[in-house]
């Protein structure tokens, strides 16, 4: 019965990813016309950068680099490096373990070739912490069309996961996730443009997080509940839809909005919207305003307390997995660092973005307050997100 | 043979009639020859670098990495991914 609910639902998929591969293949062919040559590679550009997450008991932060650097007028070579320092106490550590600290480590490479009006592009990934080791690698090709006012994009990536649980050597799971994309770009006016992208993505293996449990009432046991390990299914396919639109100001001003839609086969559907607008002052100042709102439905496997132990043959209390929705507040400066102060005419840029990101769970509740199980308060809790960078442009 | 749920079908039937309708909207934007209707020299607002929505890839590449961490949602993103950091 799952077998065959799961087998509907991979073909509903697959049915989504290949409608919109049809779809833009075909635009490709109906489209196609010869103008002139606008496909160009990035300019080169180094970025370095400090990031910080506090709130909800975690504080994760550190360095990341970028670096691009067009080897010619068709080569292009980009490297990625980024750290993340981990110190957790949320309320999913505190409730049945201890706070613990982790690093992780990310590095990129790529590489860009533009031919005539199509830009080819893979990349290599590897994610590296003590429990979890990520090696992805994806191709991406783009193609300017009909006079250059459409742009259409496809893309395929594949990673495979070492899962690992610190204290248990014994432990070892994997997992590999596939992902295809597809978007079209379409210049509309002479102020306004749009885009429209799909991904399906398809997960298969271990997908549980090793140390997360659920609870269940158990009058046996003291407190009157007891835990036990999640169990989640092997596979998980999710299809996103996002429209996206970018509307320049007649007082140069730019103005950014996307909406989202995303299902998947766990029977989580969301949404998210943003709107973001930027404003340049007296040419050395840029101001950028965000507010986002995202929502989500929960698991059809989650539940905040079981009635018992063994209650449904997959479980899961992953707050991530539950009903809950967010709203982002942000604001962004970036200064414009004049010519004189510049190093061999090379551009560069400081820039300063705030977060602060409230989230609000509608049926995970805080197992860490004491009062009677069942009456605990709904968990929620904020976050501040800074991001402080330099580039140079070169 | 399970009975596919009928919002699934509605779903289905959706998709299906919005990709037609696209495909024939481009099909006969072909066959009445419509040209490129905003010329390369009337695109310099569009070039601006404010209007550049990946202007800050770097942050862009952090801001995707936080909310696929805390989130379901996953794609459509241009980034995002990569390990856990999320318990």
């Amino acid at each position: 019965m799952a077998v065959t609910n799961l087998c509907s639902l991979v073909n509903i998929w697959f049915f989504n990813v290949i409608t919109s591969f049809t779809a833009v293949a075909v635009l490709v062919t109906l489209v196609n016309s010869p103008t002139v040559n606008a496909a160009v590679l990035t300019s080169d550009q180094a970025d370095v950068l400090y990031h910080s997450y506090e709130g909800g008991g975690m504080k994760i932060d550190g360095p990341a680099i970028l670096l691009r650097k067009k080897a010619s007028e068709s080569l292009a070579v980009s490297a990625y490096y980024y750290v993340d320092t981990i110190s957790s106490a949320s309320v999913d550590v505190l409730s049945t373990a201890s706070p613990y600290t982790e690093e992780r480590q990310e590095l990129q490479l790529g590489l860009e070739y533009l031919h005539d009006k199509t830009i080819m592009a893979v990349n290599i990934r590897q994610s590296d912490e003590d429990d979890y080791l990520a090696n992805s690698f994806n191709v991406n090709v783009s193609h300017d069309t009909f006079g250059d006012l459409t742009n259409l994009n496809l893309g395929l990536a594949v990673s495979d996961n070492e899962i690992k649980r610190n204290g248990d050597e014994l432990f070892l799971e994997t997992s590999r996730q596939y992902r295809v994309s597809a978007g079209i770009s379409q210049i509309l006016t002479r102020n306004l443009s749009i885009n429209v992208d799909v991904e399906g993505v398809a997960d298969e293996g271990y997908l549980n997080n090793p140390y997360r449990t659920v609870r269940y009432l158990d009058a046996n046991i003291p407190a009157g509940f007891g835990y036990q390990a999640e169990i989640y299914p092997n596979t998980r396919n999710s299809f996103s839809t996002k429209f996206s639109a970018s509307y320049y100001l007649p007082y140069r001003a730019a103005l950014f909005f996307h909406y989202r839609y995303f299902s998947d086969s766990w029977e989580i559907h969301a949404n998210d919207v943003e709107f973001n607008y930027r404003h340049p002052i007296a040419k050395v100042v840029e101001l950028e305003f965000k507010v986002r709102y995202y929502q989500q439905t929960q698991a059809n496997f989650y539940n905040d307390l079981f009635p018992y132990k063994d209650a449904q043959n997959y479980l899961a209390r992953d707050k991530e997995l539950s009903d809950f929705d967010d709203l982002t507040i942000g604001i962004g400066v970036t200064y414009l660092i004049p010519a004189k102060y510049n190093v061999s005419d090379w551009r560069s840029e400081l820039s300063l973005q705030w977060d602060h990101i409230t989230f609000n769970y509608n049926n995970f509740k805080d197992a860490t307050a004491d009062v009677a199980v069942g009456d605990e308060p709904l968990y929620e809790f904020s976050t501040d997100v800074i991001r402080a960078f330099f580039s140079v442009y070169f | 043979m399970i009975k596919e749920p009928l919002h699934k079908t509605s779903r289905r039937c959706a998709i299906y009639l919005g990709c037609t309708a696209l495909l024939l909207t481009f099909s006969g934007c072909a066959q009445l020859s419509i040209k490129p209707w905003v010329k390369p020299y009337e695109r310099q607002n569009l070039a601006d670098p404010i209007m550049q929505s990946n202007r800050h890839a770097i942050a862009n590449m952090h801001v995707a990495h936080v909310y696929e961490a805390r989130e379901s949602s996953r794609g459509s993103e241009g980034g995002g991914g990569g390990g856990c950091g999320c318990n």
